[in-house]
């Protein structure tokens, strides 16, 4: 088991690297694409049976699709990104610093007694899969939809405001035309086209 | 799990029998498609290579693995080369979960019996589809990129569709274990309570397959071939394998959660449960090859509007009123 779990670590910090510095944006989603596999095989092995395949339902399935998707439409090549503005050097030392912070707080929840001991209630040794072991379908869920209730719909609620606010960033400023008038007028245009083509 | 069903040099010789049963029947469900097929359009169809045209695949693959494998120059090459792979190998890993005939005493007819076994095979299927893209991306051409974006595109919307009506028999079985959903159709299989869910299934089921008649990702009328315009040799071999074993895939899924799986017909219990599971598969398979020689390809903007606007509402209200019933019946 630990040999196993160390082969995976590595793997998985290999793949997260492959991530962030790859050339071509295609192998930062094969990267996170392995990545992801990895990870639901650690989750498999911590018997988070529901959790690992969640996972690739979710993140490999439908979410890094979308990337996939994405990087299609965009790049019709095999180019590398397109360099931008340098942003790092501005950055990088209050980044440092945030992420600083965040360690101490993981630092400092590890070393502490837990005031609350997490319920070992529920928790049976036993073999996985039956009802009542840790990590069974039934037991997530009942977790997920009773005692979890209110922080799931409020982490949906922040999820949809994340995806309101980047509408509203990068958006184009175009004002609203209704549906019928812009049909009407990208109609317009498309004849005032063909017209010049035939000028010429 | 039982101790005899986990030990290690036990899971290796399953894991290895079924890659052996699960290539052969790739084979021949090959040749049964091009036999009925020919059949259903009064042609005789494959019958020079052994007597019946039974040794037709065995030619079939010495072709394909001796033909040359090109790699056009504007291709991205690790990616290209990645892509059958991904198809393949999320086909094949499918079958660990899957249960072909009831648990006997210590031991299961399975490779393991996992605790959210439907939701593993939803989630490999769900992986599956990259082997797509990224291989009709990679070709570094038109027709294969046109064939990968609509590929997401139709299995992302559909994949919506199936899911919500596999929740249907999940809500009614109280269970994801595929032996505990085959254990509760043991008086009534779930496709007469959950028709609507069944019809939805098998249809969304041959849109993630790529099957005619919404075989929109390959299209040769419109896109020479789709993702796989590129492709040769071993490698289109291994895209061919990977739908072929797709498609024994869902007609497990299908057996499994609808038609009772290893459940015999009434009165019948005579005949064995994994004769009744293989007679089950083997009639949806054979559904498939009838439904490729009935109907025409659907345009594509038809087919994502029927997803969307037509399977995943009516799912969405089976899946409720499914959960109505079982909630008021407590």
């Amino acid at each position: 088991m630990t040999v196993a779990f160390w082969i995976l670590a590595v793997l998985l910090v290999a793949s997260a690297i492959c991530v962030i510095t790859a050339q071509k944006p295609v192998y930062s989603v094969a990267g996170l694409l392995a990545h992801f596999l990895f990870l639901a095989i650690t989750y498999f092995m911590l018997s988070a049976e529901f959790l690992a395949v969640i996972q690739l339902i979710v993140y490999s399935g439908a979410i890094l699709m979308l990337f996939v998707f994405v990087i299609a439409l965009l790049s019709s090549g095999v180019a590398p990104f397109a360099v931008g503005p340098d942003r790092l050097p501005k950055i990088a030392a209050p980044a440092i610093a945030v992420i600083a912070i965040l360690l101490g707080f993981v630092a400092y929840a590890v070393s502490r007694e837990p005031a609350v001991k997490p319920s070992l209630r529920g928790i049976v040794s036993g073999p996985v899969g039956t009802a009542g072991v840790f990590g069974s379908v039934a037991d997530f869920g009942h977790a997920l939809f009773t005692l979890n209730l209110l922080p799931f719909e409020i982490t949906a609620f922040i999820l949809m405001v994340a995806v309101v606010g980047v509408i509203l960033l990068a958006g184009d400023h175009v004002p609203y035309v209704p549906t019928r008038r812009r049909a009407r007028l990208v109609e317009h245009d498309m004849r005032e086209a063909i017209v010049r083509a035939g000028e010429e | 799990m039982t101790p005899q069903s986990s030990i290690w040099w036990m899971v290796l010789i399953k894991c290895a029998v079924l890659l052996l049963v699960v290539i052969t029947t790739f084979a021949y469900a090959m040749l049964a498609e091009r036999k009925v097929m020919g059949w259903m359009q009064l042609r005789p169809g494959p019958n020079r290579v052994g007597p019946w045209g039974l040794l037709q695949p065995a030619v079939d693959a010495v072709k394909l693995i001796l033909k040359e494998d090109l790699t056009p120059k504007t291709a991205d090459p690790l990616i290209y080369r990645l892509a059958p792979f991904i198809s393949l190998v999320t086909a094949f890993a499918v079958y660990a979960v899957i249960p072909f005939s009831e648990p006997g005493p210590g031991n299961v007819w399975a490779v393991g019996d996992v605790n959210a076994g439907i939701l593993l095979i939803l989630a490999m299927t769900s992986i599956g589809v990259y082997g797509i893209s990224l291989g009709g991306w990679a070709s570094g051409s038109k027709y294969p990129l046109l064939g990968s974006v609509r590929s997401t595109a139709q299995l992302v919307s559909y994949e919506l569709a199936m899911g919500m009506s596999l929740v249907g028999v999940l809500i009614l079985a109280g269970t994801t274990s595929l032996v505990g959903i085959v254990n509760s159709q043991a008086k009534l299989w779930f496709f007469i309570p959950q028709i609507v869910g069944f019809i939805i299934y098998v249809i969304t089921a041959v849109a993630e397959t790529n099957r005619a008649p919404f075989d929109l990702v390959e299209a040769d009328a419109e896109l020479v071939g789709g993702f796989n315009t590129e492709y040769s040799g071993l490698r289109f071999g291994l895209f061919f394998i990977a739908e072929y074993i797709n498609m024994l895939t869902v007609s497990c899924i299908a057996t499994l959660l609808f038609l009772g799986g290893w459940n015999a017909v009434v009165g019948l219990t005579i005949v064995p449960g994994i004769v009744w599971f293989l007679l089950k598969v083997a009639f949806f398979m054979f559904a498939y090859i009838w439904l490729r020689s009935s109907f025409p390809r659907i345009r594509y903007d038809r087919l994502m509007a029927f997803g969307w606007k037509v399977l995943l509402p009516v799912a969405t209200l089976n899946l409720i009123i499914t959960a109505a019933y079982v909630a008021v019946r407590g």
